[in-house]
């Protein structure tokens, strides 16, 4: 009798990955067998058992990002059968494991498809719109060493909470790839929620709304039309209730700005 | 020889570093913007420095491997972050966590470094909660702390289980403002491959663009590592899969001494291995130790066994019959080696019999199942994530793992290693911890150097360097580096042998585990060291790179770091091979009480080894740096 591991039938499976040179380049759909696969294993690992085999005749191994394979670094960014982060729900896609694939199936992997994220190769896109957003007003200024003892300003506990379930975001463009208007609405919300939450983020809650809504719609970021198929997508199941909180904000301050008379731009300038 | 003067201040321990920041040099506001510093780096150590040298008017430009900053390693951090703050009013103090952190590391870190991290661990509180990090907070409003790895008093901070990524999304948002402002200039998909020296100095880098391929010659007055720790060198570990150690060891090629690389830390509970296909090993928080319960069968015969199966009687709690007075929350590195011992001892479970059990069955009878779900809710459900095991119903099955390095280049007080111009930070650098790192303080480490450190001490090197002296990247040792650099991609490009990179990182992490892993030995070491020269020619002539340099090419990323951990790898096990005594997380089998306890041989081993390259196929130097402890008294370690 064997004690451990429920799942104990191997299973093979095609996966059939988006192969592309670089970026602008054709790309097209390759299939490659992955035979014998133990359950448990990840689908990264399955990936990187194809690429050795691939490395080991000399072929260019597929190209995917991945970093921690533990759900927290937003690296990994895989579309599995057409989903961004694949079949299960609140994982990413380094958390995803071949239990959750029939023996015989053929697996779709593709790259996130967002004209904000551009294909690098294979199954890597370019995110770094996502850190344009964020210099232009994810932030609390604060210089180093001009802070006040932490205990001097109490928060309630409900609002931390709240921060922190907004502050979970790691940054993967999931929403992004789900939304058909490719929407950075959830994440930039995530950002302008958790800080406008906190009372350290109070002075700069209008500049900060403002400036991330306008980089994200320069960099070519669509709108929301409601859908929330973001937030069914998002590994950390971030709430479209910030949405609505961020679009509370944004009228709010623009409301202000117009009375200020002040265009409301980050004088830093953009990235 | 290198000089190895540690620049430690006189004077009474509480003042030194006052002291020391009122006697260094200082750079003139006005000429702050006529120096250039790069850092290569940005998780805790990296981001927290540019942001503030930035703030302080300095040039910056800062690089990364990753495709963004905010993706460091350090985001993985799960449990907290130290900080002598006494808000818990358990008498907690700046001396306390000093004096914790020393004994911790078993009596071999630098006493005023010490010191110095406890004294500023209160300002990096201060400055994350200002920077809008949404640690936890009691129901007052005020925030929570909890005890964690042992301590007896409650002082660490926490943000749910995910400490690590919201100090590092704190520190990322500060280097993001002076990205935004012009400040900093930032380099994504950046791998530094070299550092250029320019009379004996350091005073710039080669990097690989890793999306186009190019390579590029990036001058400064200064550099600072902050690339994080080497525990890849064991192919499996709790790292990230891109962490390496291409950086510190490159560095140390070009002269840098490499500081007690042998000190590596194995994390007792994480999900042990379940097959060959491998690629990382998962944490699962130590607070798990402070309601399960740690076991294996008495007898080798009922490891195959179901769990349920076996009756109270025939289990051993090894930790609590072991260590009466810590039982399950003995320290990590005394509970790692002691699961390794009743493992070989062929009383493991699981899959290839190495793990042990964690078991909540006590605790769900004693506090009920919605208590410890309450608890470790999340912990539960990703273990059946990834073991699809139901743990409120079997015990859980963990095993130590790899978990980091305490090595690394060393440094002086100011955080400069022996080449000047050379400063490195957080898990790259040695100085803090000792033989041991006790939990939460790596993150406590890395924003100490980054925001309190490294932006006063840099300025002392700065001040003795004549503003606009800096070289042209054109000058001839960059293009000789740069040579270098491309002469090493070639040879990867070109061996067109018949095995990818990772069938000889497995190999590579097979000899480290076994011979320089837990438990070390003599012999065993001395066949490590026959193996890894050895692994080290069949690497270089029989690996597969395909593609080009000049494209983004993964399997070349991936060679080039090997290659390095590789010869790594065989300097570490040349430390634990002469460092013949045990301590802390270097345990060699010879130096053990006989109740299986480290054995220091503070006479002849209390001292730091620093290693300095000699040139290829020269054996290093092993140059010594003395502890003098004038504070604390060395004494044994115990944890009945
Ligand atoms: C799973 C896990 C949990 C942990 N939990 C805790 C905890 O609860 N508390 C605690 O105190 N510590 C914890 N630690 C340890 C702690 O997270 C790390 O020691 C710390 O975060 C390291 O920070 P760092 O800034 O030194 O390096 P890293 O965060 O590793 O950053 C390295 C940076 O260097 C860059 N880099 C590296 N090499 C190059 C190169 N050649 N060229 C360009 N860029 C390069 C990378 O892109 C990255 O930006 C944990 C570690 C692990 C593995
Ligand atoms: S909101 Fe969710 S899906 Fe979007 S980037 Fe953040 S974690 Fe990813
Ligand atoms: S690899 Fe880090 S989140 Fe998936």
């Amino acid at each position: 009798m064997v004690a451990h591991t429920t799942s104990t039938k191997n299973i093979s499976v095609t996966i059939r990955v988006w192969r592309q040179a670089g970026p602008g380049q054709p790309g097209k759909f390759v299939d490659y067998p992955a035979k014998d696969l133990n359950p448990n294993m990840s689908f990264l690992e399955m990936l990187d058992v194809i690429n050795d085999e691939l490395e080991r005749k000399g072929e260019d191994p597929i190209a995917f990002a991945h970093d921690c394979r533990e759900g927290i670094c937003g690296t990994c960014s895989l579309v599995i059968n057409g989903k961004p982060h694949g079949p299960n729900r609140a994982i990413a896609s380094c958390q995803t494991y071949m239990r959750s694939f029939s023996d015989g199936e053929t697996i779709i992997v593709e790259p996130y498809r967002a004209n904000p994220f551009p294909v690098m190769k294979d199954l890597i896109t370019d995110r770094s719109a996502f850190d344009k957003i964020q210099q232009a007003g994810g932030f609390i200024s604060v210089r180093t060493g001009a802070a006040c003892d932490a205990n001097a300003t109490p928060i309630p506990k409900e609002t931390a909470d709240l921060a922190m379930d907004a502050a979970q975001c790691i940054g993967c463009g999931a929403c992004v790839a789900a939304c058909k208007n490719a929407s950075a609405m959830l994440f930039v919300s995530a950002k302008v929620s958790q800080l406008g939450l906190l009372p350290q983020g109070q002075p700069e809650r209008d500049t900060r709304v403002l400036n991330m809504v306008a980089k994200m719609d320069e960099l070519g970021f669509g709108s929301c039309t409601n859908q929330y198929e973001c937030s069914a997508a998002c590994p950390k199941l971030i709430s479209h209730d910030f949405i609505a909180r961020m679009n509370r904000d944004y009228l709010a301050a623009s409301f202000r700005s117009a009375f200020k008379g002040k265009p409301a731009v980050n004088s830093g300038g953009g990235a | 020889m290198a000089q190895l003067n540690s620049r430690i201040p006189s004077g009474p321990l509480a003042d030194k570093w006052r002291k020391h920041k009122t006697e260094i040099k200082l750079v003139n506001p006005a000429n702050k913007r006529k120096y250039k510093v790069i850092v290569v780096g940005a998780g805790l150590a990296g981001a927290s420095a540019s942001a503030t040298l930035a703030e302080l008017g300095y040039q910056v430009e800062t690089f990364v491997f990753h495709d963004s900053p905010r993706r460091a390693h350090s985001i993985a951090a799960q449990g907290g972050v130290n900080a002598a703050k006494n808000y818990q009013n358990d008498g907690d103090s700046v001396h306390r966590l000093f004096y914790d952190t020393i004994k911790g590391g078993d009596y071999r870190a630098r006493e005023a470094n010490v010191h110095r991290l406890a004294e500023v661990s209160v300002n990096i509180i201060d400055q994350c909660v200002a920077q809008g990090v949404p640690f936890a907070r009691e129901y007052g409003g005020l925030l929570a702390n909890r005890s964690f790895g042992g301590a007896q008093v409650s002082r660490t901070f926490y943000a749910r289980g995910q400490t690590g990524q919201q100090l590092l999304l704190g520190a990322y948002s500060a280097l993001s403002k002076m990205v935004g402002a012009g400040a900093v200039k930032l380099h994504v998909n950046a791998e530094m491959l070299d550092l250029v020296l320019v009379d004996g100095q350091a005073k710039g880098i080669i990097v690989r663009d890793l999306v186009t391929g190019a390579i590029t010659r990036h001058a400064a007055d200064a550099v600072i590592l902050g690339t994080g720790g080497y525990g890849n060198v064991f192919n499996l570990s709790t790292y990230a899969r891109g962490s390496n150690a291409t950086a510190i060891w490159r560095a140390y090629k070009r002269g840098a001494c490499f500081a007690n690389p042998c000190y590596t830390q194995i994390h007792p509970t994480c999900i042990p291995v379940s097959g060959d296909y491998q690629s990382k090993l998962t944490l699962m928080s130590e607070s798990l130790r402070n309601d399960g319960r740690i076991w294996v069968p008495k007898k080798k015969e009922d490891c195959e066994k179901l769990a349920a199966d076996i009756p109270e009687e025939d289990r051993d709690y090894y930790l609590e019959r072991l260590y009466p007075s810590f039982g399950n929350l003995a320290p990590r590195d005394v509970s790692s080696r002691a699961a390794k011992r009743v493992c070989d001892e062929g009383r493991g479970v699981g899959p290839g019999k190495l793990g042990v059990y964690l078991d909540f069955a006590d605790a769900i009878k004693r506090l009920g199942e919605p208590a410890v779900r309450e608890r470790y809710g999340n912990l539960f459900d990703i273990y059946h994530e990834i073991t699809n095991e139901n743990a409120y119903k079997t015990p859980m099955r963990i095993y130590p793992a790899v978990h980091y390095t305490m090595g690394g280049l060393w440094v002086d007080y100011n955080l400069m290693s022996n080449i000047p111009g050379l400063f490195v930070l957080g898990e790259a650098n040695f100085s803090d911890h000792g033989a041991n790192r006790l939990g939460a303080s790596a993150l406590m480490q890395g924003l100490a150097d980054g925001y309190f450190v490294v932006p006063y001490t840099i300025g002392d090197y700065l001040a003795g360097i004549k503003p606009g002296s800096r070289p042209s990247p054109d000058a001839a040792e960059f293009k000789a580096a740069e040579q270098h650099v491309r002469d090493l991609n070639n040879r990867l490009l070109n061996a067109k042998g018949k095995e990818p990179v990772n069938y000889y990182h497995k190999k590579l992490g097979k000899i480290m585990w076994d011979y320089c892993g837990m438990a070390r030995t003599k012999e065993g070491l001395e066949k490590a060291l026959v193996e890894l020269p050895k692994l080290r020619e069949e690497f270089w002539a029989g690996v597969n790179v395909p593609g080009s340099g000049d494209t983004l090419n993964q399997a070349l990323e991936r060679a080039g770091r090997l290659a390095d951990f590789i010869e790594l790898g065989e300097l570490m096990c040349r430390d634990a091979l002469t460092r013949e005594e045990s301590c802390g997380g270097h345990f060699r089998e010879e130096y053990q009480y006989p109740d299986g306890e480290c054995k220091r041989d503070d006479e002849n081993f209390g001292h730091v080894a620093a290693w300095e390259f000699q040139g290829e196929g020269k054996p290093p130097l092993r140059n010594v740096e003395p502890l003098n402890y004038e504070f604390t008294k060395m004494s044994v370690r115990s944890y009945k």
